[in-house]
């Protein structure tokens, strides 16, 4: 694995109203690298998670890509965008569209790819999630897991740099989370630099290359997936593992 | 993760503390504050008002004229009263469309990488119009019946209530067969088109 820093957040501080959200944020994430976000409700590692293609904005601090501070808006900001991969927890599917347009219309508005060319990459992401069968549906004719799927690779579609992915698991029916994070596994382990915030630990035990801990907005602990989950170091970290594990 | 909720209109188009919105399309408080005054203003008042103001105001009073012969001038001023009228319906139902859009959608096409034009091109304003189909007809079905004001807000565009009234002065046909007549015309035209819109509802809903 290389160590190239490629997101770079430095003391990054955003408030809701008069409730402080992420305090003092430190966090690179490096190239190829899996960086999974635990913690309890309310820690802020959604918002972490969205801060860092700008879908929140920060109050403080600096969030940088490849080395280049986030754009404020405008065609920068949607230009870096298009480098960040999101998959969100509630799926997003646009709705008036095909499985397969979901999947086209990125490369073809944003990285002006030819139709022929986004469909022949778009059928071949779909083979990869395994619902190349289902092009031609509609998202809510589709499971929860399968438009999961799909969400995936229309973030693959744009070769992104980095994937962040929202929770993707945690509206799915249970028989479904497996499916899914198969397909997040798989593209761990083809070196996709991946950032997930999620409540499966399995998934960070096995697919993860460091584990962050968040609590109150604060990144409290940062370890290797075995440490952490069998020695973590904080009172926080102890207390949501004993919680969370004993079931 | 618990996040605040956020007006989803607001979210939607308003984009709070993104000071520069040069870039083509991005909300213009300006403009918002000229449209709201506008749709507020003219949505609530009367038609006939709205019709006497192009009639005796912009017309009689002001002199602006449209048209050569004076049935062509108030012709075409009805059309400019019944159009500003209908406006502000058709604006509030589209209005009413895009706040039917999840933000998700929003979000998701923005992490895609689209601009704001192009998120509003090819995922906000497709699913609203489908949305706002149905009510849409309902206001194309009040605009064929408003047109029946244009001959007393002084207008005296010769549609067809007026033609019913002249037909009764000239005492040449009987009253109550006259008035049957005159709404089923009316009805041969709004059915279809009620019926239409309701299929034509149907056909392009957006399932989620």
């Amino acid at each position: 694995m290389t160590s190239t820093p490629l997101v770079v957040l430095e003391n990054v501080n955003k408030h809701f109203g008069d409730l402080h959200v992420l305090r003092d944020i430190d966090l690179t994430v490096n190239s190829g690298e899996v960086v999974v976000v635990i913690g309890p409700s309310g820690s802020g590692k959604s918002t972490l998670c969205r801060t860092m293609n700008r879908l929140e904005t920060i109050d403080s601090g600096v969030i940088s890509l490849d080395g280049q501070p986030l754009p404020a808006e405008g065609r920068g900001l949607a230009k870096l965008r298009s480098d960040v991969g999101m998959v969100f927890q509630s799926f997003n599917l646009f709705a008036h569209k095909t499985v397969l347009q979901n999947v086209t219309l990125g490369p073809m508005k944003v990285l002006r790819q030819s139709k022929a060319d986004a469909e022949a990459r778009g059928m071949e992401l779909l083979d990869r999630v395994r619902i190349g069968n289902q092009a031609h549906k509609y998202p809510a004719q589709l499971s929860g897991g399968q438009q999961q799927r799909v969400a995936i690779a229309r973030a693959l579609a744009m070769n992104p740099k980095v994937i962040l992915f929202d929770e993707p698991t945690s509206a799915l029916d249970p028989e479904m989370v497996q499916e899914v994070l198969d397909v997040m596994t798989d593209l761990a382990s083809e070196g996709m630099t991946m950032v997930v915030v999620t409540h499966e630990m399995g998934f960070a035990r096995r697919a993860a290359n460091r584990v962050v801990f968040m609590a109150d907005g604060q990144i409290v602990e940062e370890n290797t997936p075995d440490e952490f989950f069998t020695n973590p170091r904080s009172e926080r970290a102890q207390d949501f593992l004993s919680k969370i594990l004993t079931h | 993760m618990d996040r605040p909720a956020h007006p989803v209109q607001r979210r939607l188009l308003v984009r709070p503390r993104c000071p520069a919105h040069r870039h083509a399309g991005l909300p213009v408080p300006l403009l918002r504050g000229l449209s709201t005054a506008y749709v507020e203003g003219i949505r609530n008042s009367p038609l006939t008002l709205v019709l006497l103001f192009c009639g005796l105001g912009l017309n009689s009073a002001l002199g602006l004229s449209l048209a050569d012969s004076v049935a062509w001038d108030v012709f075409w001023w009805a059309v400019i009263g019944l159009s500003a009228y209908t406006a502000c319906f058709v604006s509030e139902s589209l209005r009413a469309g895009i706040n039917t859009i999840p933000l998700g959608q929003v979000e998701a096409a923005r992490s895609l990488g689209l601009t704001f034009t192009q998120n509003l091109r090819l995922i906000v304003i497709p699913q609203a119009l489908r949305t706002v189909v149905g009510p849409l007809g309902s206001v194309l079905i009040a605009l064929t019946k408003n047109t029946t004001v244009a001959s007393v807000a002084g207008l005296g565009v010769q549609e067809a209530s007026r033609e019913m009234k002249l037909m009764f002065d000239q005492g040449v046909a009987p009253v109550l067969p006259t008035f049957v007549g005159f709404a089923i015309g009316f009805l041969i035209l709004t059915l279809p088109m009620g019926y239409f819109f309701g299929w034509l509802a149907k056909r392009v809903a957006v399932v989620r």
